[in-house]
């Protein structure tokens, strides 16, 4: 891995990723209308996704599959719709292909695949993608290339098992060119995690597996810059950063609702929710006749 | 020529080769020094393993993996099927003691469920070596092969002896291959083809014609060969593998499939087999040549005598 300190994001770089966030947020809430998304999921990772790509992630919109390039793996696939809209906003694929969202004469459906300009592989199943993701970066070692491999994870997906054994054959095979990122939104399908399978303290989890792990508010673009750019040289510790970020981010209706899963939207709310994205008033999710579900 | 040195050499003479292990190293204990880098153990993590290969595949590399059978096939089946199977990565999957050669491990270590498993993934290839001389005839084929691979790893001394090249999809026959169809056809693969053509030489002796089919692969399967044995009288599928979803499966849905009859029985297990030391335990399944033989004789004589009448 190769060590970089960046410099500071201007205030002129900080509004154009406001602005790109806001435009997938737009894309998230659009695809949740008519056969739906998993909204609230999608925009607690959009800021993430947004900032990894305008700012880390080496990637080449033209030239998808250079050889040079970083691999971004989305391993809680059902976020999908954050990254079909980074990956159209940035020119993966032309914008207009979102309005192909679910239909059988394209390929963008609820979980990933790579159909998709810009995507490794397919994920859907949790719990599988860092272990991809190891074997990605163990043959980026074995190149002796220095690209490295990004993982995001689901704080949900961290119960799987899976993930823990790929967590300890990672540090065993000293790949610090992985990376894993938390999004810790608190909540998984239906419960906090909190309240279900408790995962705190997950920083310390991952340093008890022999890993570097740090915290960040993943809405926070300064705060993720400072994290990311100081990710640290080759030391033979994989690393994780744990990101804090809400469910539901950028729909006050929406945020923090355990019983907002998966959402299907009326073309009425969806013209509620892109205005509530623009700073207009919240909706009443609990009004009858609204159909989010 | 074993195993390990014929793996070895494939991956000295390909940078692709990456050859992998859940910590068990019994047949390529050389290789870590051979390989180098190229020889990756992640220790008991079946899933991990699959999953790194996987992406190892989508670097271009073609991993050799190796596991227990009954482990890499089932703890690990979600894993084969989701990230090798939706992309066909050219994965080669190497299941140690299936069926059988389990031996007296017991139960938590019988894969005799692994072909319909492995089979019933979309692309997903099967090969069921009798021997190890047959493992190491197919082997190159099957590692150069661009599709995900599961070999049930046999690697005894010559069961049979052996005909011809290997060809992926092209059975080995023994016995009349011409002439009328023979009053007996015993159609087997792996470990099982050993005893089946132990059998056929019992039951000649006893002056039924008999015709062997060796299928080597059975995905893809050699329907031509399949479907000429099934012109014998009697139709006896020989596996170390469940009733359900093996051989006999696979026979009889091509039957079906293509509209033919055919007088059809299964010597199989129709559930786990007693533990013991492999002698031992083949005898007690009723797997070993003898038994195969008695049984081909009980289900051929009422026909026998059906066609007196």
């Amino acid at each position: 891995m190769t060590m970089r300190h960046l410099p500071p994001l201007t205030p002129t770089q900080v509004a154009e990723l406001q602005d790109l966030a806001l435009a997938v947020r737009a894309h998230c809430v659009r695809m949740a209308g008519g056969g739906g998304c998993f909204l609230g999921a999608s925009l607690s990772c959009a800021d993430l996704i947004v900032y990894l790509y305008r700012h880390i992630l080496r990637v080449d919109p033209r030239r998808p599959d250079r050889e040079d390039r970083d691999w971004f793996l989305l391993s809680k696939g059902h976020d999908v719709p954050a990254l079909y809209g980074t990956l159209a906003e940035l020119g993966f694929f032309p914008r207009e292909r979102l309005e192909r969202h679910l239909s059988p004469d394209d390929c963008l459906y609820w979980h990933p695949n790579r159909g998709v300009p810009g995507i490794e592989h397919h994920s859907g199943s949790l719990g599988h993608l860092l272990s991809v993701g190891a074997g990605v970066a163990i043959d980026l070692k074995l190149r002796k290339q220095k690209q490295r491999v990004f993982v995001l994870l689901g704080d949900g997906e961290l119960n799987e098992g899976s993930v823990w054994e790929a967590v300890l054959v990672a540090a065993a095979h000293r790949l610090d060119n992985l990376i894993v990122v938390v999004d810790r939104n608190g909540f998984q399908a239906n419960a906090r995690t909190e309240d279900l399978v408790p995962l705190e303290p997950i920083a310390d989890k991952f340093r008890a597996f022999g890993w570097y792990a740090a915290g960040v508010d993943g809405h926070d673009f300064d705060a993720l810059h400072d994290v990311f750019s100081e990710l640290g040289g080759e030391d033979g510790r994989p690393r994780a950063i744990i990101a804090s970020t809400v469910r539901g981010r950028g729909l006050r209706s929406l945020e923090a609702r355990a019983d907002r899963w998966f959402c299907r939207l009326s073309g009425e709310e969806v013209a509620g929710f892109l205005g509530e994205l623009q700073g207009g008033g919240a909706l009443d999710l609990d009004t009858p006749g609204l159909v989010v579900r | 020529m074993s195993y390990e040195k014929m793996l070895g050499d494939l991956a000295e003479r390909d940078e692709r080769i990456v050859v992998m292990t859940a910590e068990n190293r019994a047949a390529i204990r050389g290789l870590p020094t051979r390989l180098g880098a190229r020889f990756v153990d992640t220790g008991i993590t079946e899933m991990t393993m699959v999953g790194m290969a996987a992406g190892l595949a989508l670097r271009g590399r073609i991993p050799v993996v190796h596991a227990l059978a009954a482990f890499l096939t089932m703890r690990a089946y979600e894993f084969i099927r989701t990230d090798i199977g939706i992309t066909g990565a050219p994965v080669k999957l190497v299941g140690y003691v299936p069926g059988i050669l389990s031996e007296a491990n017991g139960p938590t270590h019988q894969a005799i469920e692994d072909v319909a498993l492995m089979r019933a993934i979309p692309g997903m290839r099967v090969f069921c070596p009798a021997d190890g001389q047959e493992l190491l005839a197919g082997l190159p084929d099957v590692v150069a092969d661009p599709h995900p691979w599961y070999i049930r790893y046999v690697d005894v001394s010559p069961r049979l002896p052996h005909t011809g090249e290997f060809t992926i999809g092209i059975a080995e026959i023994h016995g009349d291959e011409c002439g009328p169809p023979p009053d007996v056809a015993l159609i087997t693969y792996g470990y099982a083809a050993g005893e089946a053509h132990g059998a056929a030489a019992i039951l000649r002796w006893e002056g039924l014609r008999v015709r062997v089919v060796n299928l080597r692969t059975l995905a893809p399967i050699d329907e031509a060969a399949l479907l000429d044995a099934c012109r014998a009288e009697l139709v006896v599928t020989v596996e170390d593998h469940l009733r359900t979803g093996g051989l006999y499966s696979l026979l009889c849905e091509l039957l079906v499939e293509r509209g033919r009859r055919a007088n059809v029985r299964a010597v199989a297990f129709d559930g786990w087999f007693t533990p013991a030391l492999l002698a031992d335990a083949i005898v007690h399944a009723g797997l070993d040549a003898g038994s195969i033989a008695a049984r081909a004789r009980g289900w051929f004589s009422p026909l026998e005598v059906d066609h007196v009448r």
